[in-house]
């Protein structure tokens, strides 16, 4: 959590520009207000492992295998929102070649995106509003560099969350995605820092040579800064 | 409580704790048990234990002595190839290397975790029965049956989730797909390599379609069915993008079948 907060703060640093929404959602409930339908409610006496009302216009991911359905799929719509900017606006001395693989990426993250949606059916959340204002979209090192990031932190996420889903089919559907953003994070990490250890680099694989595998609210607090739609986990299963 | 005190506590439990600290400290230390010696060396092998899950029900023994199998294979593969004066170009060296540690970590990571119940590393013939006749001598086919080792790791682990479903193997079920998402980083930098040193031309970090080499590594790859939903023409996408998206994975039987040449 550590590594990728620091990570995403490199992120911060490359754009200079601070998310001030999230910040004062912070704020909020730091001081122990939230907002619903437009009134501010003071949270008397909350404590700090009760679940908080919900921010106006939270989308609460629900529960069981449809929740964890649902937290791939709001991880899959932020990427590709992501890519889709990223190869529609390519960043300064974009070659050909990262521009194809840029592509492909796109391409991988749209199928998993619209797969979760047509999966989960009316379950499904709805499309999240994305805030990107922290990337400088003109810059290789902002846009390869919260590549990795992402890409990272889906893996961290799959893995994490394989042990939570009951159903093998779900478990097995997982498996074929989470290697394929495997895949993604060792490419963009070549291009990052060619022909070196990166690809699967001694930052992230600890000493047992596994890679990264973080719960959902770990993974949805570092993501929550590039969604708008404030994003509820409180009902996933945690075990 | 002191340190001997705490074994013999794990040890009601996990009888062969002796066992697997003996592996882990690799020194065959608890054979001729020092009291001495062990209490300075004892504290960091606990630590270094407890940090492990162990196998414990058949399921997983099966699965996890599998694995081990594979990762036999891969890590002896690696150390010969690292060895080999001449047969990696230094530019290529650094990500060899890193793949040959990771290796041998999951083979000791494995290890630890089946204790006594490990199966013994086989002897090896990474020609595959001549197949690959100069695994050691030429660059190009040691990339490419890396490629497919690394792709056959990946397959044949994501086809043995689902047997560590049950509630005592869920930690070893996380740890599985930690390993499992490394040999798909390995698996993309590779299949770079085939591209970028022209071996491959067009090959890709991910495997489109069933496009690879031996084809029976990447058999079934081009499959379209997910969740029991045809996705072609997902999003306006090409056959080529869907199969890339989602990794397919090998039975147990396909997977013995592909390393079967390799074992001696």
């Amino acid at each position: 959590m550590e590594k990728l907060q620091n990570d995403l703060s490199v992120v911060e640093r490359t754009a200079d520009v601070l998310q001030s929404s999230a910040t004062r959602r912070k704020f909020l409930r730091n001081a122990g207000l939230t907002t619903a339908a437009g009134v501010v409610i003071l949270a008397v006496g909350c404590k700090k492992d009760e679940p908080t009302t919900p921010a106006a216009g939270t989308v609460n991911l629900g529960s069981g295998d449809g929740g964890i359905l649902n937290y791939a799929y709001a991880l899959e719509q932020l990427e590709a929102a992501f890519y889709i900017q990223a190869v529609s606006t390519p960043y300064m001395g974009m070659s050909a070649a990262e521009l194809s693989t840029l592509t492909d990426i796109r391409d991988h993250e749209i199928i998993h995106r619209d797969f979760f949606k047509a999966a989960l059916g009316a379950n499904a959340i709805q499309g999240l509003e994305v805030d990107f204002s922290k990337i400088d979209f003109t810059s290789r090192a902002s846009v390869l560099g919260t590549a990795k990031v992402f890409e990272d932190t889906g893996v961290a996420a799959y893995n994490g969350a394989g042990k939570l889903i009951k159903d093998p089919g779900y478990l097995l559907l997982a498996g074929k995605i989470v290697s394929v953003e495997a895949r993604h994070a060792s490419i963009i990490r070549d291009l990052l820092q060619p022909l070196s250890t990166s690809f699967a680099g001694d930052d992230i694989i600890d000493n047992n040579g596994l890679d990264g595998a973080k719960m959902p609210s770990e993974i949805l607090a570092a993501v929550q800064p590039f969604v708008k739609t404030p994003l509820s986990g409180a009902n996933l299963p945690i075990a | 409580m002191n340190i001997f005190n705490i074994l013999t506590e794990i040890e009601k439990v996990d009888g062969e704790v002796f066992e697997r600290l003996d592996h882990i400290s690799r020194r065959g230390m608890f054979n001729s048990f020092s009291k001495k010696a062990a209490a300075v060396a004892v504290p960091v092998m606990v630590a270094g234990m407890l940090n492990k899950a162990y196998a414990t029900t058949s399921g997983a023994i099966d699965v996890l002595n599998f694995a081990l199998t594979l990762e036999y294979l891969e890590n002896e593969f690696y150390k010969k190839g690292v060895a080999t004066v001449n047969l990696i170009p230094p530019t290529d060296q650094a990500i060899f290397a890193q793949i040959s540690k990771h290796e041998t970590q999951h083979v000791n990571f494995l290890l630890a975790a089946l204790g006594s119940k490990a199966v013994a590393k086989p002897n090896f013939d990474f020609t595959a029965k001549g197949a690959f006749a100069d695994v050691f001598s030429n660059y190009k086919t040691f990339a490419i049956v890396s490629h497919a080792l690394e792709d056959t790791g990946v397959r044949a682990y994501k086809g043995q989730a689902g047997n560590l479903m049950a509630a005592e193997d869920k930690p070893l079920l996380q740890y599985a797909l930690q390993i499992h998402s490394i040999e798909a980083r390995h698996a993309a930098i590779v299949g770079r390599l085939l591209n970028v040193r022209g071996f491959v031309p067009g090959a890709k970090g991910w495997t489109t379609l069933a496009q690879g080499n031996p084809a029976a590594v990447y058999a079934g790859d081009d499959n379209l069915m997910q969740g029991g939903v045809n996705l072609k023409g997902l999003a306006g996408k090409s056959d080529a993008a869907i199969s890339e998206a989602f990794d397919e994975p090998l039975t147990k039987e396909a997977v013995l079948a592909i390393a079967g040449p390799f074992i001696a």
